[in-house]
């Protein structure tokens, strides 16, 4: 129904959640109205940006009335009904289902870079699960390295189908489906191709979606600046802790800083994760900003130029065929000079200023404020529009 | 890998996307024929090349990801080329019950190759199905065409030398 | 009865099963031998009557209105038939399954102890012939609905009738029309499910390959009750003669004006189209179905939404049984109370079993609601094959269960088998003696489901492997004495947490093999032993001196040469070469070699 002032109002309805009223607009999902009053429902293969899929089965609730038990994440909250959330046949429930996802999955935690922010990890210490009862048949897939972003190893992937959704619905682009039917199933490009070789424009949302360590960033891997994070996130995971937390309990701040991508003007919100003053992973934050956990390929790999060994230092002057380190005062010089000379003998507009998407805005601003008020031409452009 | 074609040219060739044009002009703009494309795809190749695949996807207007997933999950759909004969045993319930396994073990006996495996000379492939639902004359097998009911291990190699010398025929069963 | 003033009608049996015992060979020396006018017969082929264990089938009408059918016929037998029983009028007794004058005779209390409303032409009519259904009244109950009442009225007789899905969840029928009905919106969708992936079932192959316009007629008058002009029969690729009946089927349908625009002249239109399966069990779950019609993997998704609400492509849909569609003109044509008078309280008409295994006839039985499993089993199946013990019959396909001779009595009734363990499901029956392993036959169900289980939900994914591990390990011999309880807890937990039916049921084998037959799962485990002496890990295969012969074939298949002996005397199996295949057992001509 729409209102005077032209705004669509939203019927809001009634749920009760463990005893608690909840009110939230018409067309929400149980998981949904239980998240906007801060009750906790276990999930695996939600994520808010993509359509719900109920497969891992982990949120299932019950519901006064149901024929069976609902999954809180896909099932329609509607008025009047009456939700548990924790029953002692749910937690049985969910404490097999992890311990059958953990019967199929590489459990390497001390040597995964994942650890202490991964999913089925956080799920298997609050069931207190820490080796499985099912022994039987585990995949063994060989990991997939083949291009220098995205590295896959199925061996961890819990079939949530994240990856897969994320880049159909989200991205458009569909580089993975499911392959194979049942226990042989298993996400993958068609004919087992290269990245590469399929229309994957290795924007790493698959990255970034991916509950387990089944997907992961591979310039962000093992080098050795990272493994003090590692040892971190290990200990988080061993004293099932927050890294928010646990960086307030060693006194660490601005471990991690939220920043806006510099390459365009989305404005997606980054986390920059910064070790020895160094970057040393970017990951998106979720559901925050105009990005809403989104980023493309440039915010997600696009920041290892901040401490490249290629980055110039120093000013270089040409001298015959060779560049040799010059001092800023003599830089500066030469380029007022010369410019000044162009400038008179074919005028303003013979000069354009190319700057880049890797400079600040502050930066940015005052290239082409030198190019229009110094210079006094208009012909200034930056690599984004590229 | 060049294979002598054995398939008595039933089969298109898969370098020619004739068949690929008539069948996206069949179905044209029609929504959800992602199935039937690939059904009537395999029924003129006799099997789901990759190549013929990625043309398919690009007249068709689709993701190949999703043409892959779907050929993937059926059971009918093959992306490795057959033997002139395929040979289904049935492994449904009644035919279980009956000596299925019997069965199927007489014919990798005879053969020498592996469920889902194709003779070196390229005449049989052999393949486990599901029910065909002739319950009633337990156990049996499709050899091409033709349906074989009421099976015997003993008689299995009877009715394979049927095949093995010309492009064989149906006959009566006991 | 007999046709264009001939004296006899020979009707063949040409149906799948038909077909696979030779009937093409049959009905080519019928042909042959008829076309020089010589005999004073029409002939005419139908669908399957059911008599599936004595195929090929012919009966044969006189113009009084008599019948003698015929079993077990070859091409060889073709001349003497038409020359004695046509020329003559001699009834070959030998090779009679029924004759009406004695109608319980021979084979003939198969069919006189079923009651045919599904199966009422199939085997009587030409599946190929419109004209044929349209004589004995076919598409009448239709017409009359179309022109002469309302989309609730319709819905109000189907309710009253009592019946109940048909394809296993056993939902009244009427209601579930009703919701479709009242879902807002033009766009409605019906959708018949012949998708018939039960191993052992095989009714609704029967349907459409014998009398594919009981189901078209069904479906148009569902598609006027509910309000959906466009319907779909997804029917799987596995059935070829289906499929090409259908689309004859379809095709006449079109010539008469009865699908298509402006229906017996009203202004209703219906159209049906067939979509082919492409071999997934998963898919006749009603949202995988849905799913693979949309293109896409035939993946589930989770119930609510419903498809009466929202189903294919987002629109309301109604999605029923073959065999469900095909009661439906009986019922307009003889009323609800007719419908409600056959059966018991809660479970209303017929149901079509398929019966198969080790039953001596095995067929289609139709039979009313409220029978006895005994009877269907021994009065309509004639009991048990070569004169072994009856063991368990099992259910309902790989979502049943199998239930022990104690509950023979049990009726065929939808709440009376779920109380015992099993459920009705589609309808197979298979009957299992003494020399099945249940254990066996439950790790067996397990890997169909298994093999079938789409991979999307971690229960049933993961979950019924791990159960299928355990059997299949108890059947080599290496069971442990936790196995039984972890069977019991995994099931539990795989039942409640599946996204679909499949998982949902897969563990019911498992369950109901557990609850009566449990002495052969610690058999398995403690006394290593298989109770029926099936499971090759647990027996052991000797050869009875007394009635070797000494032919030597089983030497010949050995693959360990375990087995000695001098020609023609008593043969010897060294029982530590021996590695339990059973294939000396296959071939033995005098049933000499023992498995315990």
């Amino acid at each position: 129904m729409t209102l005077s002032d032209g705004r669509l109002e939203v019927e809001e309805i009634k749920v009760e959640i463990d005893g608690t009223e909840c009110t939230g607009p018409k067309g929400s999902t149980i998981l949904d109205m239980a998240k906007a009053a801060d009750i906790y429902i276990p999930t695996l293969c939600y994520d808010p940006r993509m359509q719900p899929y109920g497969a891992c089965r982990l949120c299932l609730v019950e519901v006064e009335g149901a024929r069976g038990l609902l999954p809180a994440c896909y099932a329609e909250a509607t008025d009047g009904m009456v939700v548990k959330t924790t029953t002692e046949e749910l937690e049985r429930i969910r404490k097999t289902l992890v311990e059958l996802l953990l019967s199929d999955h590489e459990m390497e935690c001390q040597g995964c870079t994942k650890s202490g922010r991964c999913e089925l990890q956080e799920l298997a210490n609050r069931y207190g699960i820490t080796e499985s009862p099912f022994v039987g048949e585990k995949h063994e897939y060989v990991e997939h390295v083949e291009n220098p972003f995205v590295m896959r190893d199925y061996n961890k992937c819990i079939m949530c189908g994240r990856c897969i959704r994320i880049c159909r619905e989200v991205q458009g682009v569909g580089v993975y489906d499911f392959v194979n039917r049942g226990f042989k199933a298993i996400p993958g490009t068609p004919f087992d191709k290269d990245m590469q070789e399929t229309p994957c424009e290795f924007c790493g949302q698959c990255i970034s979606t991916c509950p387990t360590g089944a997907i992961k960033a591979r310039p962000y891997e093992g080098t050795g600046r990272i493994a003090a994070r590692d040892m971190l996130r290990n200990a988080c995971a061993y004293f099932k802790m927050s890294e928010e937390d646990m960086m307030e309990a060693l006194g660490l701040d601005n471990w991690v800083t939220r920043t806006t991508c510099a390459y365009c003007g989305c404005g997606c919100q980054l986390d920059l994760h910064v070790i020895d003053n160094k970057v040393a992973e970017v990951t998106s934050p979720k559901m925050v900003g105009s990005g809403q956990g989104n980023l493309c390929v440039k915010g997600r790999f696009g920041y290892d130029f901040i401490a490249s060994d290629e980055r110039l230092t120093k000013p270089l002057i040409r001298k015959g065929k060779k560049f040799v380190e010059a001092e800023w005062d003599d830089a500066l010089d030469l380029i007022a000079k010369k410019l000044g000379a162009i400038k008179k003998k074919e005028g303003a507009d013979a000069i354009g200023v190319l700057s880049s998407a890797r400079a600040t805005n502050e930066d940015n601003y005052l290239v082409q404020k030198f190019t229009r008020a110094v210079i006094g031409t208009n012909n200034v452009d930056h690599c984004a529009r590229l | 890998m060049a294979k002598e074609c054995t398939c008595n040219n039933r089969f298109a060739d898969v370098s020619d996307l004739g068949p690929v044009d008539e069948i996206v002009e069949k179905y044209g703009q029609e929504k959800g024929a992602l199935i039937p494309l690939l059904q009537e795809t395999q029924d003129a190749y006799g099997y789901l090349d990759e190549d013929v695949m990625r043309e398919l996807a690009k007249r068709a207007g689709y993701q190949l990801s999703q043409l892959y997933g779907v050929a993937t999950f059926f059971s009918q759909f093959r992306l490795k080329p057959i033997g002139e004969y395929l040979i289904r045993v049935c492994h449904g319930t009644a035919c279980h019950v009956a000596g299925a396994t019997q069965i199927s073990d007489e014919v990798i006996n005879q053969l020498g190759i592996k469920e889902g495996e194709t003779t070196p000379d390229n005449r049989f492939t052999l393949e486990s199905v599901m029910c065909l639902g002739a319950c009633a004359l337990a156990p049996i097998m499709v050899v091409g065409d033709d349906t074989h009911g009421k099976l015997k291990p003993t008689g299995i190699k009877k009715i394979l030398k049927k095949y093995a010398g010309d492009s064989g025929s149906q006959e009566e069963e006991e | 009865m007999a046709e264009n003033g001939h004296k006899y009608k020979l009707v063949l049996g040409y149906g799948t099963c038909g077909i696979a015992a030779g009937a093409t060979a049959v009905k080519d020396a019928l042909e042959d031998a008829v076309k020089g006018g010589d005999y004073d017969v029409d002939l005419d082929f139908a669908g399957c009557m059911g008599y599936c264990f004595k195929e090929p089938v012919i009966e044969i009408f006189d113009s009084a209105g008599g019948s003698v059918i015929y079993g077990d016929m070859t091409a060889k037998k073709v001349p003497q038939l038409l020359d004695e029983h046509v020329a003559k009028g001699q009834v070959i007794e030998d090779w009679v399954i029924k004759d009406s004058d004695d109608p319980t005779a021979h084979e003939g209390d198969f069919l006189e102890n079923q009651h045919r409303v599904v199966l009422r032409n199939c085997g009587k009519i030409n599946p190929e012939s419109i004209d044929e259904y349209i004589e004995i009244g076919g598409y009448e109950a239709a017409r009359r609905a179309l022109t002469g009442m309302t989309p609730e009225e319709v819905i109000d007789e189907v309710s009253a009738s009592g019946i109940r899905g048909r394809g296993g969840a056993g939902f009244p029928t009427g209601t579930k029309w009703g919701f479709a009905r009242k879902s807002p919106g033009e766009d409605k969708y019906l959708i018949c499910n012949a998708d018939e992936g039960d191993p052992g079932a095989f009714m609704d192959r029967s349907v459409l390959e014998g009398d594919p316009h009981s189901v078209l007629e069904g479906m148009i008058l569902a598609g006027f009750a509910i309000g959906a002009r466009q319907a779909y029969i997804y029917c799987r690729a596995e059935y070829p003669l289906a499929l090409s009946r259908l689309d004859i089927a379809i095709r006449e349908c079109h010539e008469k004006g009865y699908l298509g625009k402006n229906i017996f002249g009203t202004d209703w239109e219906f159209d049906v189209r067939v979509k082919k399966g492409a071999g997934a069990f998963v898919c006749g779950e009603e949202t995988a179905m849905m799913a693979s019609m949309e293109g896409k993997r035939g993946m589930p998704r989770p119930r609510p939404p419903f498809p009466a609400n929202s189903g294919l492509w987002g629109k309301p849909t109604n999605i029923n049984n073959v065999e469900t569609f095909a009661a439906i003109p009986w019922i307009i044509n003889n009323g609800s109370a007719a419908y409600s008078a056959i059966g018991t309280e809660k479970s209303k008409g017929t149901k079509v079993f398929c019966l198969a295994g080790k039953v001596r006839r095995t067929g289609l039985a139709e039979v009313p609601m409220g029978y006895t499993l005994k009877q269907v089993i021994f009065d309509v199946g004639g009991g048990i094959a070569g004169g072994r013990e009856f063991k368990a019959v099992q259910m309902g396909g790989p979502s049943g269960g199998c239930l022990p001779e104690s509950k023979l009595d049990t009726q065929v009734d939808y709440d009376q088998i779920t109380a015992a363990g099993a459920i009705i499901g589609s309808g197979g029956m298979i009957v299992a003696d003494n020399r099945t392993c249940m254990v066996d036959l439950a790790r067996y169900f397990l890997s169909f489901t298994q093999d079938e289980s789409c991979g999307k939900c971690t229960p049933c994914r993961i979950g019924t492997k791990r159960m299928l591990e355990i059997l299949e390990r108890i059947c080599a011999g290496e069971g442990k004495p936790e196995d039984i309880d972890m069977l019991q807890t995994l099931a539990s937990d795989i039942m409640a947490s599946s996204l679909c039916a499949l998982g949902g049921t897969a563990p019911n084998p498992v369950l109901t093999t557990l609850r009566y037959f449990k002495n052969e799962y610690e058999d398995h485990i403690f006394n290593h032993k298989c109770t029926a002496g099936s499971c090759p890990a647990l027996i052991t295969l000797s050869i009875d001196a007394e009635t070797c012969t000494g032919c030597g074939a089983c030497v010949k298949v050995c693959p360990t040469e375990a087995i000695t002996g001098e020609k023609k005397q008593p043969h010897v199996i060294d029982a530590e070469a021996c590695i339990r295949c059973k294939m000396c057992l296959s071939r033995c001509p005098s049933e000499s070699i023992v498995a315990e």
